[in-house]
């Protein structure tokens, strides 16, 4: 590892301004994933400015209904909060999923959407890689695919974003609200990351120097139910293959409101508008259900080894919507 | 006979001696060493898996900030011998796969070590490679003459039943806890090495070899060693290159601890295989032939053969037998011992052609393997010390409920998964190896000193010796002060093929039966019997082995393919139980590997570059927590008086023998989806 230089910001402006006057400055927050990648010699910045002791540690319920997260709340301390867990239980099912405890503990809400791809030749500074180096070419696509993407990927990058809870944000409509040198902008959560295209080594639209210092949720859609399903070979402690997270509602036996995203199959989390909107107004069947995960998925394409992505999230989307249409737990 | 030892304290459930001392973090490990000065290595690997190093740019690495040498093949010290090609660390300019260490960095802190051999520049002329084992290849060689009793075609031709099918293992790594760390002193032209080991007799004869030392000038010492699965039962490159650069340091002891990535490439592995299985079998279910066809992988640089045929010549009777081992030269790092060499996938190919046969002759599995049951040694001739295959597949069948199994596959279903159940047989050699030598002498607190140069490995052979050792000189256990891992104590055998408690533990026997019949039960300060183990006579006629039955019941999700193991029982007859506490912690150690085996581990070497791309515990997964259900590890009791005085046949590898099995044949009864490629991932099933 290279040594580097630490700072310890204690207001968000001046945070923002050490990292913005210096290319070589990353923010640090619970250094579960950036300091992994510091010592693989992934990542090697100058100087590391800690956000953890910025006073964004709360959840607060917003006046006009919703949810803000303070960017440094704990992953452990946002899946156990009670709101969300009464109101949001996809949000609470995606974290608890994520890492082990001892990571949750530590990784902030922040750090958590801004982690970067487990791609093992990402992870490796010994072999080509487009995120890492720009222009080096991509190893993953010819080589092991195994965790990588059937949706939007490129043919510099096929890598996919490992967040969980990202998946849950965005079926929840999050919103990401980021500081920058010019001053503070809301963004999507759904267009916080981005597909690779040509500049793979570009995960999101945030600047440099601009810091995230919350998430915030609308208000819960009434009478909608939502989980989280994870597809992983090891129970625990292991990365998505496909994930599902959904939002729906149904009355009188038809889809109402209904929110799909996927984790696992993308560089991004990955919103599935198009079976959404097949879904608005059909019958509430499971048939309904397979057939929007089949538009949805018609889109996908297939490296040699990741091809049961395909009917994995078919099959997920499917059972998810079900359980929820049922009221049972998926 | 023997004459069995009178047993107190063998075979209670006793507290490990050693566990206070590891749980407060007072046993000191091999890095954890208090050496003076001490400087610390990081190597530099090779980024092509075949060539030559042309050009070495060490400049900026040697002007590095704590930077105290670079160490290459053009100036580090020469070794005496360089006949063990593995051991040859910098002594010319070929590389032999990718990640070989072609330079390292000494320096006052790991920190600055590793920075420093970050800016290393090494420059290749790389040759094409070769690292993709396949049955297909033509240049593939016998490892050892096809053998053949009987005429296994001729049985085959007649034969009711035949199956006929290839299961593939991939290559799987040994990651213990502790990786593969050395810290080496060199005073007064000697050398002495904190190691972690499994065996400091093993370490010592060959540093004194590699460094041309008299042996009696190289001490190793492993008091305490976090796991080793045979990774650290030869010896590899790491502790030459420690010995290397303290040998070029004079003064400064160096300290040398792998990386995590580094246990993918210098820690050896086990080699793939592809294993054909014939069986045949006459109209009542009775084996008339096996024939066990076998293609792995070793280093270019040295061989090492997986023996996958050998359980399979003792399991089953069968009048015609066939076994065949080819192995391929590929450029991948050395090939070595992990958990059950040979047995362990051997058994996982062997095991899962029983059930598929069963399910052709349509016989239970359990009530098939009882019928191929023998009572000799198929091709010695020679009858069993005792032999309880049976009597562990009938009582495991008892506990699991196997009784009244539908043996239809894909019918059980609860919720959206699959359910099913699945049974395999389990054997593991009882090795005996004879020079094992142990010293007994009366204290001045009145307790006796035990001195073995043996290594726990955390096995748990502090508390078995030292429990052996209350009951050979008949004292309670409190009374023993036990001494082992260091080779300035009496010579050892290796920590490796379950044989660590027969070899000791008769040593010991020894020299407490010496003792006694020299100093009498009174003894005084100083009195000491020295006593050996010898080879087993009975040997010669009789065949020796230990025997186990392993049940699963697996869930497979219909929508995804997750595949999980809800509940296994493990039933094992092997001979005597000296702790049985820290037995059931092997034997259940054995199997929850065996799960890792058989739905996780799978070391991805990608033919383009030559190295394995999951090469850490993020992505070479292990059982989690989660992942272990209902586990159940028992034995049954078993008296052998022919194997060694303690009646004991070694529990370290089989519990992991067979596992995998089970467990792939629980996931086709559930299923009905066979899998023969290990490991069990959720693309196998999903639809």
């Amino acid at each position: 590892m290279k040594t580097f230089d630490y700072r310890r910001a204690t207001d968000v402006g001046t945070a923002v301004a050490a990292v913005a006057a210096d290319p070589g400055a990353a923010f640090l927050g619970g250094g579960t994933n950036l300091v992994d990648r510091m010592k693989l010699g992934v990542a090697s910045p100058d100087l590391l400015v800690d956000v953890t002791r910025l006073p964004l540690d709360r959840v607060q319920e917003l006046p006009g209904g919703g949810l803000r997260i303070g960017a440094t709340v704990r992953n452990s301390d946002l899946a156990a909060d009670p709101v969300v867990r009464a109101h949001y239980p996809v949000l609470s099912q995606a974290l608890l999923s994520g890492a082990s405890g001892q990571l949750r503990n530590l990784a902030t809400t922040g750090g958590n959407l801004l982690q970067r791809t487990r791609c093992v030749y990402f992870q490796d500074p010994d072999t080509p890689c487009n995120k890492r180096e720009p222009g080096t070419g991509c190893s993953a696509r010819d080589g092991y695919t195994r965790y990588h993407a059937v949706l939007g990927a490129s043919e510099s990058c096929v890598a996919v974003h490992p967040s969980d809870m990202a998946v849950a944000l965005a079926a929840l409509d999050a919103v990401v609200v980021a500081v920058g040198p010019d001053g503070e902008r809301w963004i999507p959560l759904t267009d916080l990351h981005r597909l690779p295209g040509d500049a793979p080594e570009r995960d999101t639209v945030l600047r440099h120097g601009e810091l995230i210092t919350a998430v915030e949720l609308p208000e819960p859609v009434p009478g909608a139910r939502s989980a989280y399903r994870k597809v992983r070979d090891r129970a625990s402690f292991a990365f998505a293959l496909v994930s599902v997270a959904a939002v729906l509602r149904v009355a009188d036996g038809r889809v109402r409101d209904v929110r799909i995203a996927l984790g696992g199959v993308a560089h991004k989390p990955w919103r599935a508008t198009r079976a959404e909107e097949a879904l608005i107004g059909a019958p509430a069947t499971a048939e309904e259900f397979e057939r929007a995960a089949g538009i949805e998925l018609a889109a996908a394409r297939t490296l040699r080894d990741n091809a049961f992505k395909v009917p994995t999230a078919r099959n997920t989307i499917t059972a998810v919507l079900r359980d929820l249409a049922r009221g049972g737990d998926s | 006979m023997i004459g069995l030892l009178h047993t107190r304290s063998i075979g209670a459930d006793v507290e490990r001696v050693d566990g206070r001392a590891k749980v407060t973090g007072a046993a000191a490990y091999a890095f954890d060493q208090p050496v003076e000065n001490p400087a610390y290595l990081h190597p530099v690997r090779s980024a092509v898996a075949r060539g030559r190093v042309t050009g070495l740019d060490t400049a900026a690495a040697e002007a590095a900030d704590g930077v105290l040498a670079v160490l290459t093949h053009r100036n580090a010290p020469r070794l005496a011998s360089t006949d063990d090609t593995e051991l040859a660390v910098l002594q010319d300019d070929a590389v032999a796969f990718h990640g070989q260490f072609v330079a390292a960095v000494v320096a006052e802190t790991p920190e600055a070590a590793r920075r420093a051999a970050a800016l290393v520049a090494v420059e290749y002329a790389g040759e094409p490679h070769d690292v993709v084992l396949s049955a297909d290849r033509d240049d593939l060689y016998a490892a050892q003459e096809p053998e053949e009793h009987g005429d296994v075609d001729a049985a085959i031709a007649a034969a009711a039943v035949v199956h006929d099918a290839t299961y593939t293992t991939p290559p799987e790594f040994n990651n213990p806890m502790e990786p593969h760390t050395s810290v080496a002193v060199w005073d007064d032209g000697g050398l002495t090495v904190y190691e972690s080991t499994q065996g400091v007799h093993t370490v010592r004869p060959v540093l004194a070899e590699v460094f041309g030392l008299d042996p009696e000038r190289v001490r190793v010492i492993a008091r305490y060693v976090g796991g080793g699965f045979g990774s650290k039962g030869t010896v590899h490159a790491n502790v030459v290159l420690a010995g290397l650069a303290a040998r070029a340091l004079p003064g400064r002891p160096v300290k040398f601890a792998l990386t995590r990535q580094d246990m993918f490439r210098v820690a050896g592995y086990r080699t793939p295989t592809v294993q054909r299985v014939r069986l045949a079998a006459d109209a009542d279910g009775r084996l008339t032939a096996v024939e066990h066809d076998v293609v792995e992988q070793s280093a270019r640089i040295k061989e090492f053969v997986e023996g996958c045929t050998k359980p399979t010549r003792g399991m089953y009777a069968a009048p015609n037998r066939r076994y065949r081992q080819r192995m391929a030269t590929l450029d991948v790092p050395v090939t070595s011992w992990m958990r059950a060499p040979g047995e362990c996938p051997g058994m996982f190919a062997l095991e899962s052609a029983m059930d598929e046969a069963a399910i052709a002759c349509g016989l239970d599995p359990v009530e098939f393997r009882v019928r191929n049951d023998t009572r000799t040694d198929p091709d010695s001739g020679k009858p069993f010390s005792t032999r309880n295959l049976v009597a562990c597949l009938r009582e495991g069948a008892r506990r699991f409920g196997w009784e009244g199994r539908d043996p239809a596959p894909g019918v059980r279903r609860d919720g959206d998964w699959l359910v099913g159940t699945g049974v395999a047989g389990s054997c593991y050699p009882v090795i005996s190896d004879p020079g094992s030598a142990a010293v007994v002498r009366y204290g001045a607190d009145g307790r006796y000193q035990v001195s073995i140069g043996a290594a726990d490995i955390g096995t748990g052979a502090w508390t078995a010796l030292t429990q052996i050792a209350a009951d050979a000189l008949r004292v309670p256990m409190d009374r023993i002060d036990l001494r082992i891992g260091d080779s300035a104590l009496p010579r050892a055998t290796v920590a490796g093929g379950s044989s660590g408690t027969t070899n000791w533990g008769t040593a010991v026997v020894e020299a407490a039966r010496a003792f006694r019949d020299q100093h009498g039960v009174h003894p005084r300060e100083g009195d000491e019997a020295r006593g050996e183990m010898r080879e087993n006579t009975a040997k010669e006629h009789y065949a020796m082995s230990a025997y186990g039955a392993q049940f699963a019941e697996v869930r497979v999700h219909a929508g995804t393919g997750e595949v999980r193991v809800q509940r296994m029982v493990g039933v094992f007859a092997v001979g005597r139980i000296v702790n049985a506490r820290t037995a059931r912690s092997q034997l259940l150690g054995g199997m929850v590997m065996g799960v890792s085996m058989a739905l996780h581990e799978h070391g991805v070497r990608d033919p383009r570059f030559g190295h394995v791309v999951n090469h850490d515990l993020a992505e070479y997964h292990v059982a989690a927590n989660a992942d272990i259900g209902d586990m159940e590890a028992v034995w049954i009791e078993e008296e052998d008086p022919h194997v060694n005085p303690m009646g004991t046949k070694g529990i370290g590898e089989i519990g992991i023998v067979g596992a995998a099995a089970a467990i792939a044949n629980a996931a086709h009864h559930a299923t009905g989806v066979r899998v023969r490629d290990l490991p069990l991932t959720t693309d196998a099933f999903v639809r």
